[in-house]
Protein backbone atom coordinates (compact mmCIF):
# COMPACT_ATOMS: atom_id res chain seq x y z
CA UNK A 1 0.00 0.00 0.00
CA UNK A 2 1.42 3.37 -0.98
CA UNK A 3 0.03 5.39 1.94
CA UNK A 4 -1.06 4.46 5.39
CA UNK A 5 -4.37 4.68 7.15
CA UNK A 6 -5.05 7.29 9.79
CA UNK A 7 -6.09 4.34 11.96
CA UNK A 8 -2.89 2.29 12.10
CA UNK A 9 -4.53 -0.84 13.52
CA UNK A 10 -6.43 -1.11 10.23
CA UNK A 11 -3.12 -1.26 8.36
CA UNK A 12 -1.98 -3.96 10.74
CA UNK A 13 -5.10 -6.01 10.08
CA UNK A 14 -4.76 -5.66 6.32
CA UNK A 15 -1.15 -6.77 6.38
CA UNK A 16 -1.99 -9.60 8.76
CA UNK A 17 -4.65 -10.78 6.31
CA UNK A 18 -2.14 -10.72 3.49
CA UNK A 19 0.48 -12.52 5.63
CA UNK A 20 -1.96 -15.25 6.65
CA UNK A 21 -2.82 -15.90 3.01
CA UNK A 22 0.85 -16.11 2.07
CA UNK A 23 1.43 -18.49 4.95
CA UNK A 24 -1.55 -20.65 4.01
CA UNK A 25 -0.39 -20.64 0.38
CA UNK A 26 3.14 -21.61 1.46
CA UNK A 27 1.78 -24.61 3.35
CA UNK A 28 -0.28 -25.63 0.32
CA UNK A 29 2.79 -25.43 -1.94
CA UNK A 30 4.72 -27.72 0.43
CA UNK A 31 1.79 -30.14 0.51
CA UNK A 32 1.73 -30.35 -3.30
CA UNK A 33 5.48 -30.92 -3.42
CA UNK A 34 5.45 -33.56 -0.70
CA UNK A 35 2.45 -35.38 -2.18
CA UNK A 36 4.17 -35.70 -5.55
CA UNK A 37 7.38 -36.77 -3.86
CA UNK A 38 5.68 -39.46 -1.77
CA UNK A 39 3.90 -40.70 -4.89
CA UNK A 40 7.17 -40.90 -6.78
CA UNK A 41 9.01 -42.64 -3.93
CA UNK A 42 6.03 -44.86 -3.02
CA UNK A 43 6.38 -43.58 0.52
CA UNK A 44 3.27 -44.52 2.51
CA UNK A 45 4.57 -43.03 5.72
CA UNK A 46 5.07 -39.61 4.21
CA UNK A 47 1.68 -39.81 2.52
CA UNK A 48 0.11 -40.40 5.93
CA UNK A 49 1.89 -37.33 7.31
CA UNK A 50 0.59 -35.25 4.43
CA UNK A 51 -2.98 -36.25 5.20
CA UNK A 52 -2.49 -35.15 8.81
CA UNK A 53 -0.76 -31.89 7.83
CA UNK A 54 -3.81 -30.70 5.87
CA UNK A 55 -5.42 -29.73 9.13
CA UNK A 56 -3.03 -26.78 9.54
CA UNK A 57 -4.29 -25.36 6.22
CA UNK A 58 -7.91 -25.75 7.30
CA UNK A 59 -7.18 -23.92 10.54
CA UNK A 60 -5.59 -21.03 8.67
CA UNK A 61 -8.63 -20.78 6.46
CA UNK A 62 -10.84 -20.37 9.52
CA UNK A 63 -8.49 -17.76 10.91
CA UNK A 64 -8.48 -15.78 7.64
CA UNK A 65 -12.23 -15.88 7.31
CA UNK A 66 -12.75 -14.76 10.88
CA UNK A 67 -10.32 -11.89 10.42
CA UNK A 68 -11.92 -10.76 7.15
CA UNK A 69 -15.45 -10.91 8.58
CA UNK A 70 -14.34 -9.02 11.65
CA UNK A 71 -12.71 -6.35 9.42
CA UNK A 72 -15.91 -5.95 7.42
CA UNK A 73 -17.93 -5.61 10.62
CA UNK A 74 -15.59 -3.23 12.40
CA UNK A 75 -13.85 -1.22 9.67
CA UNK A 76 -16.37 -1.17 6.84
CA UNK A 77 -13.54 -1.26 4.29
CA UNK A 78 -14.02 0.59 1.00
CA UNK A 79 -12.30 0.75 -2.38
CA UNK A 80 -8.86 -0.98 -2.33
CA UNK A 81 -9.36 -2.04 1.28
CA UNK A 82 -12.72 -3.59 0.42
CA UNK A 83 -11.20 -5.38 -2.55
CA UNK A 84 -8.27 -6.67 -0.46
CA UNK A 85 -10.68 -7.97 2.18
CA UNK A 86 -13.02 -9.59 -0.31
CA UNK A 87 -10.13 -11.08 -2.29
CA UNK A 88 -8.70 -12.53 0.95
CA UNK A 89 -12.05 -13.98 1.87
CA UNK A 90 -12.36 -15.58 -1.55
CA UNK A 91 -8.76 -16.77 -1.96
CA UNK A 92 -8.63 -18.65 1.37
CA UNK A 93 -11.18 -21.35 0.36
CA UNK A 94 -9.34 -21.78 -2.95
CA UNK A 95 -6.11 -22.52 -1.12
CA UNK A 96 -8.00 -24.84 1.17
CA UNK A 97 -9.13 -26.77 -1.93
CA UNK A 98 -5.53 -27.00 -3.12
CA UNK A 99 -4.69 -28.56 0.24
CA UNK A 100 -7.54 -31.02 -0.21
CA UNK A 101 -6.24 -32.05 -3.64
CA UNK A 102 -2.75 -32.63 -2.21
CA UNK A 103 -4.31 -34.69 0.57
CA UNK A 104 -6.24 -36.68 -2.01
CA UNK A 105 -3.05 -37.38 -3.95
CA UNK A 106 -1.50 -38.70 -0.70
CA UNK A 107 -4.52 -40.96 -0.15
CA UNK A 108 -4.22 -42.36 -3.64
CA UNK A 109 -0.48 -42.84 -3.12
CA UNK A 110 -1.27 -45.14 -0.20
CA UNK A 111 -3.64 -47.11 -2.44
CA UNK A 112 -1.16 -47.18 -5.34
CA UNK A 113 1.57 -48.51 -3.07
CA UNK A 114 -0.41 -51.71 -2.63
CA UNK A 115 -0.02 -52.46 -6.35
CA UNK A 116 3.00 -52.81 -8.59
CA UNK A 117 4.11 -49.52 -10.16
CA UNK A 118 2.76 -48.57 -13.58
CA UNK A 119 4.80 -46.75 -16.14
CA UNK A 120 2.74 -43.61 -16.84
CA UNK A 121 3.34 -42.59 -13.25
CA UNK A 122 6.57 -40.99 -14.36
CA UNK A 123 4.89 -38.09 -16.20
CA UNK A 124 3.01 -37.09 -13.05
CA UNK A 125 5.96 -35.31 -11.35
CA UNK A 126 6.31 -32.92 -14.28
CA UNK A 127 2.65 -31.96 -13.99
CA UNK A 128 3.02 -31.64 -10.24
CA UNK A 129 6.02 -29.33 -10.52
CA UNK A 130 4.16 -27.16 -12.96
CA UNK A 131 1.07 -26.89 -10.73
CA UNK A 132 3.24 -26.09 -7.76
CA UNK A 133 5.03 -23.30 -9.64
CA UNK A 134 1.68 -21.88 -10.74
CA UNK A 135 0.51 -21.77 -7.13
CA UNK A 136 3.77 -20.21 -6.02
CA UNK A 137 3.69 -17.58 -8.77
CA UNK A 138 0.07 -16.65 -8.22
CA UNK A 139 0.71 -16.17 -4.51
CA UNK A 140 3.72 -13.98 -5.32
CA UNK A 141 1.46 -12.02 -7.66
CA UNK A 142 -1.03 -11.66 -4.80
CA UNK A 143 1.58 -10.39 -2.33
CA UNK A 144 3.15 -7.96 -4.79
CA UNK A 145 -0.01 -6.88 -6.65
CA UNK A 146 1.79 -8.11 -9.74
CA UNK A 147 -0.74 -8.20 -12.58
CA UNK A 148 1.71 -9.46 -15.21
CA UNK A 149 2.67 -12.43 -13.09
CA UNK A 150 -0.99 -13.24 -12.33
CA UNK A 151 -1.73 -13.09 -16.00
CA UNK A 152 1.15 -15.40 -16.87
CA UNK A 153 -0.24 -18.01 -14.46
CA UNK A 154 -3.67 -17.56 -15.99
CA UNK A 155 -2.25 -18.24 -19.44
CA UNK A 156 -0.07 -21.14 -18.38
CA UNK A 157 -3.03 -23.23 -17.26
CA UNK A 158 -3.69 -24.30 -20.86
CA UNK A 159 -0.33 -26.06 -20.89
CA UNK A 160 -1.20 -28.04 -17.77
CA UNK A 161 -4.55 -28.94 -19.33
CA UNK A 162 -2.70 -30.28 -22.39
CA UNK A 163 -0.45 -32.42 -20.22
CA UNK A 164 -3.49 -33.81 -18.47
CA UNK A 165 -5.23 -34.55 -21.79
CA UNK A 166 -2.29 -36.52 -23.14
CA UNK A 167 -1.80 -38.42 -19.87
CA UNK A 168 -5.50 -39.25 -19.95
CA UNK A 169 -5.10 -40.83 -23.38
CA UNK A 170 -1.99 -42.72 -22.33
CA UNK A 171 -3.72 -44.13 -19.25
CA UNK A 172 -6.74 -45.24 -21.28
CA UNK A 173 -4.45 -47.03 -23.68
CA UNK A 174 -2.65 -48.78 -20.81
CA UNK A 175 -5.89 -49.91 -19.29
CA UNK A 176 -7.07 -51.33 -22.59
CA UNK A 177 -3.80 -53.17 -23.09
CA UNK A 178 -3.57 -54.61 -19.61
CA UNK A 179 -6.76 -54.78 -17.55
CA UNK A 180 -4.72 -55.71 -14.48
CA UNK A 181 -3.43 -52.15 -14.41
CA UNK A 182 -6.91 -50.64 -14.24
CA UNK A 183 -6.87 -50.08 -10.48
CA UNK A 184 -3.52 -48.30 -10.51
CA UNK A 185 -4.24 -46.38 -13.69
CA UNK A 186 -7.57 -45.17 -12.32
CA UNK A 187 -5.88 -43.88 -9.18
CA UNK A 188 -3.27 -42.17 -11.33
CA UNK A 189 -5.98 -40.67 -13.45
CA UNK A 190 -7.47 -39.11 -10.33
CA UNK A 191 -4.04 -37.91 -9.24
CA UNK A 192 -3.59 -36.24 -12.63
CA UNK A 193 -7.07 -34.81 -12.36
CA UNK A 194 -6.26 -33.37 -8.93
CA UNK A 195 -3.13 -31.72 -10.29
CA UNK A 196 -5.07 -30.33 -13.21
CA UNK A 197 -7.66 -28.92 -10.79
CA UNK A 198 -4.88 -27.26 -8.77
CA UNK A 199 -3.95 -25.43 -11.98
CA UNK A 200 -7.56 -24.32 -12.40
CA UNK A 201 -7.58 -23.00 -8.87
CA UNK A 202 -4.34 -21.09 -9.45
CA UNK A 203 -6.16 -19.55 -12.43
CA UNK A 204 -9.12 -18.61 -10.21
CA UNK A 205 -6.73 -16.96 -7.77
CA UNK A 206 -5.07 -15.10 -10.67
CA UNK A 207 -8.49 -13.69 -11.54
CA UNK A 208 -9.00 -12.58 -7.94
CA UNK A 209 -5.61 -10.86 -7.96
CA UNK A 210 -6.73 -9.05 -11.10
CA UNK A 211 -9.95 -8.02 -9.34
CA UNK A 212 -8.10 -6.82 -6.29
CA UNK A 213 -5.63 -4.70 -8.24
CA UNK A 214 -7.84 -3.41 -11.06
CA UNK A 215 -11.20 -3.27 -9.33
CA UNK A 216 -12.96 -5.25 -12.01
CA UNK A 217 -13.29 -8.84 -13.11
CA UNK A 218 -11.29 -10.20 -16.05
CA UNK A 219 -13.63 -10.19 -18.99
CA UNK A 220 -11.80 -12.46 -21.42
CA UNK A 221 -12.49 -16.16 -21.69
CA UNK A 222 -9.89 -18.52 -20.34
CA UNK A 223 -7.33 -19.64 -22.90
CA UNK A 224 -8.50 -23.23 -23.01
CA UNK A 225 -10.21 -25.89 -20.94
CA UNK A 226 -9.19 -29.52 -20.88
CA UNK A 227 -10.59 -31.88 -23.47
CA UNK A 228 -10.21 -35.10 -21.48
CA UNK A 229 -13.78 -35.02 -20.25
CA UNK A 230 -15.03 -35.35 -23.82
CA UNK A 231 -12.30 -37.63 -25.13
CA UNK A 232 -13.43 -40.91 -26.71
CA UNK A 233 -10.94 -43.63 -27.57
CA UNK A 234 -11.79 -46.20 -30.19
CA UNK A 235 -11.58 -49.58 -28.46
CA UNK A 236 -10.77 -51.47 -31.65
CA UNK B 1 -45.62 5.36 3.24
CA UNK B 2 -49.37 4.81 3.45
CA UNK B 3 -51.71 4.14 0.54
CA UNK B 4 -53.13 7.64 0.76
CA UNK B 5 -49.71 9.15 0.32
CA UNK B 6 -48.82 6.77 -2.48
CA UNK B 7 -51.93 7.74 -4.43
CA UNK B 8 -50.45 11.20 -4.81
CA UNK B 9 -47.48 9.73 -6.52
CA UNK B 10 -46.80 11.83 -9.57
CA UNK B 11 -44.03 9.64 -10.97
CA UNK B 12 -44.76 8.71 -14.58
CA UNK B 13 -45.50 5.04 -15.17
CA UNK B 14 -42.54 4.47 -17.48
CA UNK B 15 -40.17 5.98 -14.96
CA UNK B 16 -41.68 3.86 -12.23
CA UNK B 17 -40.99 0.82 -14.35
CA UNK B 18 -37.44 2.00 -15.01
CA UNK B 19 -36.85 2.45 -11.29
CA UNK B 20 -38.02 -1.07 -10.59
CA UNK B 21 -36.26 -2.85 -13.43
CA UNK B 22 -33.14 -1.17 -14.68
CA UNK B 23 -29.90 -1.68 -12.80
CA UNK B 24 -28.73 1.52 -11.14
CA UNK B 25 -25.85 2.04 -13.48
CA UNK B 26 -28.06 2.00 -16.55
CA UNK B 27 -30.77 4.05 -14.90
CA UNK B 28 -28.43 6.86 -13.90
CA UNK B 29 -27.35 7.27 -17.51
CA UNK B 30 -30.85 7.06 -18.91
CA UNK B 31 -32.55 9.49 -16.54
CA UNK B 32 -33.10 13.12 -17.47
CA UNK B 33 -30.87 15.73 -15.90
CA UNK B 34 -32.63 17.85 -13.29
CA UNK B 35 -29.82 20.15 -12.22
CA UNK B 36 -26.91 21.02 -14.47
CA UNK B 37 -23.95 22.99 -13.13
CA UNK B 38 -21.35 24.27 -15.56
CA UNK B 39 -18.00 25.80 -14.52
CA UNK B 40 -19.28 27.07 -11.21
CA UNK B 41 -16.81 29.18 -9.23
CA UNK B 42 -17.58 30.61 -5.80
CA UNK B 43 -15.59 33.28 -3.99
CA UNK B 44 -16.02 34.44 -0.41
CA UNK B 45 -14.16 37.74 -0.70
CA UNK B 46 -10.66 36.66 -1.75
CA UNK B 47 -11.20 33.03 -0.87
CA UNK B 48 -11.76 30.93 -3.96
CA UNK B 49 -14.06 28.33 -2.36
CA UNK B 50 -15.21 26.38 -5.44
CA UNK B 51 -13.25 25.89 -8.62
CA UNK B 52 -14.86 25.09 -11.99
CA UNK B 53 -17.44 22.67 -10.73
CA UNK B 54 -19.34 20.92 -13.51
CA UNK B 55 -21.85 18.23 -12.67
CA UNK B 56 -25.18 16.83 -13.86
CA UNK B 57 -27.64 15.79 -11.18
CA UNK B 58 -30.09 13.16 -12.46
CA UNK B 59 -33.80 13.39 -11.77
CA UNK B 60 -35.40 11.01 -9.25
CA UNK B 61 -32.06 9.97 -7.95
CA UNK B 62 -30.14 10.65 -4.75
CA UNK B 63 -26.82 12.35 -5.41
CA UNK B 64 -24.37 12.44 -2.49
CA UNK B 65 -21.62 15.02 -2.04
CA UNK B 66 -18.74 13.79 0.08
CA UNK B 67 -15.41 15.30 1.07
CA UNK B 68 -13.48 16.59 4.07
CA UNK B 69 -14.64 19.67 6.00
CA UNK B 70 -14.10 22.86 4.05
CA UNK B 71 -13.95 21.08 0.69
CA UNK B 72 -16.80 23.17 -0.74
CA UNK B 73 -19.54 20.55 -0.84
CA UNK B 74 -21.95 22.55 1.35
CA UNK B 75 -21.06 25.74 -0.51
CA UNK B 76 -22.00 24.05 -3.75
CA UNK B 77 -25.22 22.65 -2.27
CA UNK B 78 -26.20 26.15 -1.21
CA UNK B 79 -25.65 27.44 -4.75
CA UNK B 80 -28.46 25.20 -5.98
CA UNK B 81 -31.16 27.22 -4.20
CA UNK B 82 -29.20 30.46 -4.06
CA UNK B 83 -28.74 30.36 -0.30
CA UNK B 84 -25.35 31.97 -0.82
CA UNK B 85 -27.12 35.14 -2.02
CA UNK B 86 -27.66 35.96 1.64
CA UNK B 87 -23.88 36.27 2.18
CA UNK B 88 -22.68 39.72 1.10
CA UNK B 89 -19.10 38.85 0.25
CA UNK B 90 -20.08 35.78 -1.75
CA UNK B 91 -19.65 35.94 -5.53
CA UNK B 92 -20.71 33.19 -7.93
CA UNK B 93 -19.59 32.62 -11.50
CA UNK B 94 -20.67 29.98 -13.99
CA UNK B 95 -24.08 28.56 -14.66
CA UNK B 96 -26.55 26.43 -12.72
CA UNK B 97 -29.63 25.30 -14.58
CA UNK B 98 -32.69 23.51 -13.27
CA UNK B 99 -34.81 22.02 -16.06
CA UNK B 100 -32.61 23.96 -18.51
CA UNK B 101 -33.37 27.33 -16.89
CA UNK B 102 -30.51 29.36 -15.47
CA UNK B 103 -31.40 29.92 -11.81
CA UNK B 104 -29.12 32.96 -11.57
CA UNK B 105 -30.98 34.69 -14.40
CA UNK B 106 -32.51 38.08 -13.53
CA UNK B 107 -36.00 36.85 -14.34
CA UNK B 108 -35.85 34.21 -11.60
CA UNK B 109 -37.87 34.88 -8.45
CA UNK B 110 -35.67 33.62 -5.64
CA UNK B 111 -38.63 32.98 -3.34
CA UNK B 112 -40.22 30.77 -5.99
CA UNK B 113 -36.89 29.09 -6.63
CA UNK B 114 -36.54 28.15 -2.96
CA UNK B 115 -40.07 26.74 -2.97
CA UNK B 116 -39.00 24.60 -5.91
CA UNK B 117 -35.69 23.67 -4.30
CA UNK B 118 -36.30 22.79 -0.67
CA UNK B 119 -33.64 22.43 1.98
CA UNK B 120 -33.15 20.36 5.11
CA UNK B 121 -30.34 21.31 7.48
CA UNK B 122 -27.91 19.52 9.74
CA UNK B 123 -29.69 20.46 12.93
CA UNK B 124 -33.47 20.08 12.89
CA UNK B 125 -34.83 23.63 12.96
CA UNK B 126 -38.61 23.57 13.34
CA UNK B 127 -40.32 26.95 13.61
CA UNK B 128 -41.31 27.85 17.19
CA UNK B 129 -44.86 26.98 16.26
CA UNK B 130 -47.20 24.00 16.45
CA UNK B 131 -46.51 20.88 14.44
CA UNK B 132 -49.48 21.79 12.27
CA UNK B 133 -48.31 25.35 11.60
CA UNK B 134 -44.79 24.20 10.80
CA UNK B 135 -46.23 22.41 7.79
CA UNK B 136 -49.01 24.89 6.93
CA UNK B 137 -46.77 27.96 6.98
CA UNK B 138 -45.08 27.52 3.61
CA UNK B 139 -48.15 26.55 1.56
CA UNK B 140 -50.05 29.48 3.12
CA UNK B 141 -47.51 32.14 2.23
CA UNK B 142 -47.18 30.67 -1.27
CA UNK B 143 -50.98 30.75 -1.62
CA UNK B 144 -51.08 27.01 -2.29
CA UNK B 145 -53.97 26.28 0.07
CA UNK B 146 -57.42 27.85 0.44
CA UNK B 147 -59.43 27.28 3.59
CA UNK B 148 -59.11 24.96 6.54
CA UNK B 149 -60.09 21.66 4.88
CA UNK B 150 -57.59 22.24 2.14
CA UNK B 151 -54.84 23.02 4.64
CA UNK B 152 -55.76 20.06 6.85
CA UNK B 153 -55.45 17.71 3.91
CA UNK B 154 -52.14 19.14 2.85
CA UNK B 155 -50.71 18.92 6.37
CA UNK B 156 -51.81 15.31 6.65
CA UNK B 157 -50.45 14.38 3.24
CA UNK B 158 -47.07 16.00 3.94
CA UNK B 159 -46.71 14.36 7.34
CA UNK B 160 -47.64 11.00 5.83
CA UNK B 161 -45.08 11.37 3.10
CA UNK B 162 -42.47 12.15 5.71
CA UNK B 163 -43.50 9.06 7.66
CA UNK B 164 -44.44 11.13 10.71
CA UNK B 165 -48.24 11.17 10.58
CA UNK B 166 -48.90 8.15 12.79
CA UNK B 167 -46.65 9.54 15.50
CA UNK B 168 -48.06 13.08 15.61
CA UNK B 169 -51.65 12.95 14.37
CA UNK B 170 -53.04 13.28 17.91
CA UNK B 171 -50.76 16.12 18.93
CA UNK B 172 -50.73 18.49 15.97
CA UNK B 173 -51.24 21.51 18.22
CA UNK B 174 -48.13 20.83 20.26
CA UNK B 175 -44.97 22.75 19.45
CA UNK B 176 -42.69 21.23 16.82
CA UNK B 177 -39.83 21.53 19.26
CA UNK B 178 -41.54 19.06 21.62
CA UNK B 179 -40.70 16.20 19.26
CA UNK B 180 -37.56 14.04 19.47
CA UNK B 181 -34.56 14.94 17.29
CA UNK B 182 -35.37 12.36 14.62
CA UNK B 183 -39.03 13.37 14.59
CA UNK B 184 -38.05 17.04 14.32
CA UNK B 185 -35.91 16.23 11.32
CA UNK B 186 -38.78 14.38 9.66
CA UNK B 187 -40.98 17.38 10.51
CA UNK B 188 -38.49 19.59 8.65
CA UNK B 189 -38.62 17.20 5.69
CA UNK B 190 -42.44 17.28 5.80
CA UNK B 191 -42.23 21.08 5.89
CA UNK B 192 -39.90 21.08 2.88
CA UNK B 193 -42.13 18.80 0.81
CA UNK B 194 -45.33 20.68 1.78
CA UNK B 195 -44.59 23.36 -0.82
CA UNK B 196 -44.23 20.67 -3.55
CA UNK B 197 -40.58 21.17 -4.38
CA UNK B 198 -38.87 19.33 -7.21
CA UNK B 199 -35.44 19.19 -5.67
CA UNK B 200 -34.62 18.64 -1.98
CA UNK B 201 -31.19 19.61 -0.69
CA UNK B 202 -30.07 17.96 2.51
CA UNK B 203 -27.05 19.26 4.39
CA UNK B 204 -25.94 16.44 6.72
CA UNK B 205 -29.52 15.65 7.74
CA UNK B 206 -28.57 12.82 10.09
CA UNK B 207 -25.44 14.04 11.81
CA UNK B 208 -27.36 14.96 14.97
CA UNK B 209 -29.43 11.77 15.05
CA UNK B 210 -29.02 8.35 16.62
CA UNK B 211 -28.70 5.27 14.35
CA UNK B 212 -32.41 4.37 14.55
CA UNK B 213 -33.56 7.88 13.65
CA UNK B 214 -30.87 7.91 10.94
CA UNK B 215 -32.19 4.66 9.47
CA UNK B 216 -35.70 6.15 9.39
CA UNK B 217 -34.50 9.22 7.52
CA UNK B 218 -32.51 7.07 5.07
CA UNK B 219 -35.57 4.93 4.42
CA UNK B 220 -37.54 8.14 3.88
CA UNK B 221 -34.93 9.50 1.44
CA UNK B 222 -35.20 6.31 -0.58
CA UNK B 223 -38.97 6.72 -0.83
CA UNK B 224 -38.84 10.42 -1.55
CA UNK B 225 -36.63 10.00 -4.59
CA UNK B 226 -39.59 8.59 -6.50
CA UNK B 227 -41.11 12.06 -6.45
CA UNK B 228 -38.19 14.36 -5.91
CA UNK B 229 -34.58 14.81 -6.91
CA UNK B 230 -32.42 14.65 -3.82
CA UNK B 231 -28.96 16.01 -3.18
CA UNK B 232 -27.38 15.13 0.14
CA UNK B 233 -24.17 16.30 1.77
CA UNK B 234 -22.85 13.78 4.25
CA UNK B 235 -19.73 13.09 6.25
CA UNK B 236 -20.69 9.47 6.60
CA UNK B 237 -19.24 7.45 3.76
CA UNK B 238 -21.46 4.55 4.68
CA UNK B 239 -24.50 6.79 4.49
CA UNK B 240 -23.52 8.04 1.03
CA UNK B 241 -22.99 4.42 -0.03
CA UNK B 242 -26.36 3.39 1.40
CA UNK B 243 -28.67 6.13 0.16
CA UNK B 244 -27.23 7.52 -3.06
CA UNK B 245 -27.05 6.35 -6.64
CA UNK B 246 -24.54 8.98 -7.68
CA UNK B 247 -21.63 10.27 -5.61
CA UNK B 248 -19.42 13.30 -6.09
CA UNK B 249 -16.18 13.77 -4.15
CA UNK B 250 -14.99 17.31 -3.41
CA UNK B 251 -11.55 18.28 -2.19
CA UNK B 252 -10.10 21.77 -1.67
CA UNK B 253 -12.90 23.37 -3.70
CA UNK B 254 -12.44 20.99 -6.62
CA UNK B 255 -14.92 18.37 -7.73
CA UNK B 256 -12.37 15.57 -7.95
CA UNK B 257 -14.49 12.67 -9.07
CA UNK B 258 -18.11 11.82 -9.71
CA UNK B 259 -19.76 8.60 -10.76
CA UNK B 260 -22.12 5.82 -9.89
CA UNK B 261 -22.03 5.26 -6.15
CA UNK B 262 -20.99 1.62 -6.43
CA UNK B 263 -18.06 2.54 -8.64
CA UNK B 264 -16.88 5.34 -6.33
CA UNK B 265 -16.90 3.06 -3.29
CA UNK B 266 -15.44 -0.05 -4.87
CA UNK B 267 -13.17 1.27 -7.57
CA UNK B 268 -12.51 5.03 -7.47
CA UNK B 269 -10.34 6.37 -10.28
CA UNK B 270 -8.63 9.30 -8.58
CA UNK B 271 -6.06 8.68 -5.88
CA UNK B 272 -7.48 11.50 -3.73
CA UNK B 273 -10.90 9.85 -3.73
CA UNK B 274 -9.27 6.53 -2.90
CA UNK B 275 -7.32 8.06 -0.01
CA UNK B 276 -10.33 9.89 1.39
CA UNK B 277 -12.84 7.05 1.36
CA UNK B 278 -10.36 4.53 2.76
CA UNK B 279 -9.32 6.87 5.57
CA UNK B 280 -5.80 7.57 4.36
CA UNK B 281 -5.88 11.37 4.38
CA UNK B 282 -2.95 12.82 6.27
Amino acid sequence: MPTEHIVTSFDEELSRLSDLISRMGGLAEVQIERSIESLQRRNTEEATQIIEADRAIDLLQTEIEELAIQMIARRQPLATDLRATVAGLKIAPHIERIGDYAKNIARRTIALNQHPPVKPMFTIPRMGRMARTMVQDVLDAFSNHDLAKARAVWERDAELDDMYDSLFRVLLTYMMEDPRSITSCTHLLFVARNIERIGDIATNIAELVHYQVEGEAMTEDRPKTDQASITVLDSN
Amino acid sequence: MTDAAMSEDNTPKELEAALEKAPETEAVKALPIKVRATDVNVFYGDNHALKDVTIDIPEHRVTAFIGPSGCGKSTFLRCINRMNDTIDICRIEGKIEIDDRDIYDRSIDVVQLRAKVGMVFQKPNPFPKSIYDNIAYGPRIHGMVAGKTDTDEMVEASLKRAGLWAEVKDRLAQPGTSLSGGQQQRLCIARAIAVSPQVILMDEPCSALDPIATARIEELIDELRRNFTIVIVTHSMQQAARVSQKTAFFHLGVLVEQGNTEQIFTNPVDKRTQDYITGRFG
